[in-house]
């Protein structure tokens, strides 16, 4: 009977801190945040007055608010294509594109230098990487890209300030930054499938292409469809990288908003609290959404090795 | 699978990889001239952004209103100077190594604990407290963004590193509480039960026996979370607006980015940059394997 009770007082010890903390900052904030879009609160009055959906009909009026949902949809689309594909190039390249020596598939000289510098953006900070880039797009010769661009005779661009251009520039960033993350991913998976179903493959007269796309792609399904959900998630972020880079935090003429800063600038910079919990609502709603429809749509054979 | 074409390939082996063999040596690919100029491009990509800030800290304002492929004139390092003294980032980064370490290590300390509880006791409720921990993957930070801050607001912690530490554990909690269980769930119980009987108490068997064991698992994620901590720039932004004397270095190069514009000093700007990458670099470069490990060791479970 003591040893049964020590044990609960042992687990009750080791349980109470992080138990605490986590209701305390994580879970409660949650609930609460539900409770506060409905209301108009604007945190002067200690009591919040109720709204009901007011703030949820309010939203679906906001030219801002479908701007952001939009730019969530492309990054859906673009950031897991573009950085996936780069990202299996290269880990093929690095892994198998030496095709085989002494009977060992191997990559093309130089692969470990590679993997070493294609992971350094992957260790800076997003709102860091965001500075840096806010002097390289500049628009004028001082700019990077736009210095090399006058150099070979073409006109200057104005990667953030033209409208059409400044959602793709922040996605290129996202893209710049994500690609050595992925390319070490999928080297890891590609080690895990066995040496000898490439050397048969090979042997068998497979080229380099057939390599990559009968044997390499099947055999990485599952590290494929992880990175997807990674970046899926990440899709639905954001943040501060545009609230950085972005010109006006979200511009020109909105056309880089994202919900995320569009809830800390209704929040902390408009005050309307009970607004931001909507956006922040709808925001949770989505993500859910999409991750029930990635668990059924990513559900596939898996084969075995 | 795998084995049964191996056998059926190598009885015709011999006379092809005889064949292929010569015939490579004889004809480079062309494919791997492509392959080797687009690693070359990418890593260019890659590194150029970084070197180019490193050099544009050396340069005047005229220089780098100038054209951005041209070298500094001659090497100033004063502006080295004004970043660290004038523009606080000597302070942002020593703020940032407190609150990230503090961070850190009561992340892995109470993850740890609850985590070990969770996979090696049954109790009542014990699935009941993983799930809730576990659930807050799935929820975006977002979300609980306003009643966050007012919670710490009404604990007194707004502009403390107190408040923004206890923060970052609590949100730190779901990753780490799901992996360390994963983690103290494949350990063998032979050990620990021996230790019991020895008799030490539950709390020692953790400490002395187990945690040790969990070695492994403890650095990734422990790496996990620094990373995950120093990148973090929403928190610090929403807790710790209204003290500067309290800001981490993601929020202070932010502002110096905003300043550089008013004041026209970029030559600091790009030294500020260059004190954040820097030593990221270094210490990833020193750690890469554990690093690229702890990162990935998330996707492939």
């Amino acid at each position: 009977m003591t040893r049964r009770l020590r044990e609960y007082g042992f687990i009750t010890g080791f349980l109470a801190v992080p138990v605490i903390l986590y209701v305390g900052f994580v879970i409660s904030p949650y609930i609460q945040a539900f409770y506060i879009s409905l209301t108009d609160w604007r945190g002067v009055s200690e009591i919040p007055s109720f709204a009901g959906f007011g703030n949820y009909v309010r939203l679906l009026d906001d030219e801002v608010f479908w701007q952001a949902v939009r730019n969530h949809g492309l990054l859906l689309i673009a950031l897991p294509l573009l950085v996936l594909s780069i990202a299996l190039f290269f880990s093929f390249l690095l892994n198998l594109g030496g095709g085989s020596k002494g009977g060992q598939m191997q990559g093309v000289w130089g692969s470990k230098f590679y993997r070493v510098v294609f992971f350094f953006p992957q260790v800076l900070a997003v709102a860091i990487v965001g500075v840096l880039f806010q002097s390289a797009y500049r628009p004028d010769e001082g700019g990077i890209i736009n210095g090399a661009l006058i150099a070979l005779g073409f006109e200057p661009v104005g990667w953030l300030t033209e409208p059409s251009i400044a959602f793709w520039s922040i996605i290129g960033v996202m893209v710049w930054q994500a690609v050595g993350f992925y390319v070490v991913l999928f080297s890891a998976g590609m080690a895990a499938i066995p040496k000898d179903v490439f050397e048969a493959a090979a042997l068998d007269g497979a080229g380099r292409f057939r390599l990559f796309f009968n044997i390499t792609l099947p055999l990485l399904w599952d590290t494929l469809q992880v990175g997807w959900i990674y970046l899926s998630i990440a899709a639905f972020d954001g943040f501060a990288l545009v609230q950085v880079l972005s010109i006006d935090r979200g511009g020109p003429d909105n056309s880089t908003a994202v919900l995320p800063l569009e809830i800390w600038k209704t929040a902390f910079n408009y005050s309307e609290f009970g607004y931001a919990s909507a956006m922040g609502v709808a925001l949770f709603f989505m993500t859910i959404t999409f991750a029930v429809l990635a668990l059924r749509v990513s559900r596939r054979e898996k084969i075995e090795f | 699978m795998a084995i049964k074409t191996e056998n059926a390939k190598s009885a015709k082996t011999p006379t092809r990889a005889a064949h292929a063999a010569p015939r490579r040596r004889a004809k480079p690919n062309p494919l791997t001239g492509l392959a080797h100029a687009a690693l070359a491009l990418w890593g260019i990509i890659t590194v150029g952004p970084l070197l180019w800030t490193f050099l544009s800290s050396f340069k005047t304002n005229t220089e780098i209103f100038g054209n951005s492929w041209s070298m500094p004139q001659e090497w100033r390092a004063e502006s080295w100077g004004r970043a660290w003294e004038t523009a606080q980032v000597g302070k942002y980064l020593l703020n940032t190594v407190i609150v990230v370490s503090a961070g850190t290590f009561l992340t892995m300390l109470f993850g740890s604990m609850a985590a070990y509880v969770l996979a090696r006791y049954t109790f009542p409720g014990s699935r009941l407290v993983y799930v809730i921990f576990v659930s807050g993957l799935a929820f975006p930070v977002f979300l609980a963004l306003v009643p966050l801050f007012f919670v710490v607001r009404n604990l007194g912690l707004l502009n403390t590193h107190t408040g923004l530490v206890l923060v970052y554990v609590a949100y730190s909690m779901p990753f780490t509480v799901l992996f360390m269980t994963a983690f103290f769930r494949n350990l063998p119980t032979s050990v620990g039960e021996a230790a019991m009987i020895d008799g030490a108490s539950h709390t020692r068997t953790f400490f002395q026996i187990m945690l040790p064991m969990a070695r492994p698992g403890v650095i990734s994620i422990t790496i996990f979370n620094v990373l995950g901590q120093w990148n973090q720039y929403l928190l610090p932004l929403v807790l710790l607006a209204d003290n500067k004397e309290k800001w981490v270095i993601t929020q202070g190069i932010a502002d110096i980015s905003v300043i550089a514009g008013y004041e026209a000093d970029w030559p600091s700007l790009f030294a500020a940059l260059s004190m954040a990458i820097i030593p990221m670099i270094i210490v990833y470069v020193a750690f890469q394997r554990q690093i690229q490990s702890g990162l990935t060791s998330g996707a492939v479970k």
